[in-house]
């Protein structure tokens, strides 16, 4: 029977969770590299047992981890960042040009066709690719050296690289997501790029037409369909119906448009969910209620999802990393809080339950579905 | 020279050992040259301690031995005798810091 494994990065160390087919029973492992901080973990989806994970702390830095047996043992691989040539300035919060430098890895994106070759988003954004399984990193230059860099600026997290997304039906198309400059996007293996930000409106870019500074949360987009991106900015959830070149807000009935990930059924391209989050003030779910919401038009129709979710005194947020789904059939969608909960649901949302309540600070959830 | 060093905890992890570490230092015993060797040894812990490429010391991690605070001597500033010769070990903290 096919089942399921859920890595988990938290504040404190990474957890792995396993269940079968059903789903029902899950087996913890953990914690994986106590008392630091594990911004991601992802396996490749060529090789599921060749996992990665970024490991971090301000005394000691960064740190690549490497599985070769899903989990059960690591190895620590290359963590040398250098940014290629000049590394130029960017905006600080003042307004003032700060050098990039890096900080650490928010993200790790295996390539769809080869275990050894993976993604690294980094702050101050950059992408970094390693062809060796990470031993060595190789910055995509292209992307930090355009003509915008010395404007983009961070948002309160830190200018980071977020999201990666590999379009599976263009080798050389890479979308990424940057905190606070937006969207952009490489038909050339990230020799080139483009601002991919036409549509978006935030509050303090008067200019409608501003090539970036948009705090853009996350990306996501379905296999089956690469042209269409769903985004959950600061404020406002969008789609694209054209491969970023414009979006249009789909936030429609949501109590919030605020949040921060978003992601989609691994079988209805249509079908997307999200975590409302009161304010860019208060981060928490509004009313003391934790519920994901669901559209299965794309956009605009949103129903809540409630059944096993805590309903009052809730004040957890989930990050943007922290929500994933599962190709079984039915799909399932996993999302872990700030609160250290895990809630896994084996229904594509009508229901969920806890797989653990008691972690860390939630920041990371990745989904395997194993053969 | 053989001298010993104390490694905070998460990297007495990380580098899989238990307790001091003894290392072979050539020529001049100081905080460079320790490091290299540490790392020499211990390649995951490279970044860790000080930056791979400017080689300053990371902020949250200090440098004692002989109960004083070596963590702004110069990295090729002779350490003191005891150390080079083994008989005090040369520890490696992480900051006090919350969180």
């Amino acid at each position: 029977m096919s089942g399921v494994r859920l890595l988990v990065g938290t504040r404190k160390g990474a957890f792995i969770m396993t269940a079968d087919g059903k789903r029902e029973r899950w087996d913890i492992s953990g914690p994986h590299f106590g008392g630091w901080e594990l911004y991601h973990l992802k396996g490749s989806p060529v090789d599921p047992n060749r996992l990665y994970a970024a490991q971090h702390t301000s005394w000691h830095g960064q740190l690549i981890q490497r599985s070769n047996d899903g989990g059960k043992t690591w190895e620590a691989v290359g963590n040398k960042f250098v940014y290629e040539g000049e590394p130029g300035t960017h905006l600080w919060y003042d307004g003032t040009p700060r050098p990039f430098e890096f900080v650490r890895v928010w993200h790790l994106e295996p390539s769809l066709s080869d275990p050894d070759t993976v993604y690294a988003g980094i702050q101050d954004a950059a992408l970094y690719r390693s062809s060796d399984g990470g031993q060595s990193w190789q910055e995509l230059a292209g992307l930090r050296t355009h003509k915008s860099a010395p404007a983009w600026q961070p948002g309160a997290g830190g200018m980071c690289l977020h999201t990666i997304l590999l379009d599976p039906s263009h080798p050389d198309r890479i979308f990424i997501a940057i905190s606070a400059a937006g969207v952009f996007r490489t038909d050339d293996a990230g020799k080139t790029w483009r601002p991919m930000n036409r549509g978006l409106k935030s509050e303090g870019i008067p200019d409608p037409n501003a090539e970036v500074g948009h705090c853009v949360h996350r990306i996501a987009m379905h296999r089956s369909r690469p042209g269409v991106l769903f985004m959950q900015k600061h404020w406002d959830v969008m789609r694209s119906d054209d491969a970023g070149e414009s979006w249009q807000e789909v936030s429609g009935n949501l109590p919030s448009d605020f949040g921060f990930p978003i992601d989609v059924h691994a079988h209805e391209p249509e079908t997307i969910y999200v975590v409302p989050i009161k304010s860019d003030a208060e981060h928490y779910v509004p009313e003391g209620k934790l519920r994901v919401y669901r559209s299965r038009t794309g956009g605009n129709e949103w129903e809540a999802l409630t059944k096993g979710l805590p309903q009052s005194h809730c004040y957890v947020n989930v990050l943007r990393d922290a929500m994933a789904v599962d190709s079984l059939d039915p799909c399932g969608v996993y999302f872990g809080t700030t609160g250290g909960q895990v809630y896994a649901s084996a229904d594509a949302g009508d229901s969920w339950a806890p797989i653990v309540r008691d972690l860390p600070s939630v920041v990371s959830v990745e989904a395997q579905t194993l053969p | 020279m053989i001298i010993r060093a104390v490694l905070p905890a998460h990297l007495r992890t990380l580098a899989r050992v238990d307790g001091e570490v003894k290392l072979k230092v050539e020529g001049q015993v100081t905080q460079r040259s320790i490091l290299d060797a540490l790392e020499a040894r211990y390649p995951m812990l490279r970044g860790t301690i000080r930056d791979q490429v400017t080689q300053q010391r990371r902020a949250f991690v200090r440098f004692f031995a002989c109960e004083e605070d070596l963590s702004h001597e110069p990295p090729d500033a002779p350490l003191p005798e005891a150390v080079a010769t083994g008989g005090e070990p040369f520890l490696i903290v992480g900051a006090m810091a919350g969180g």
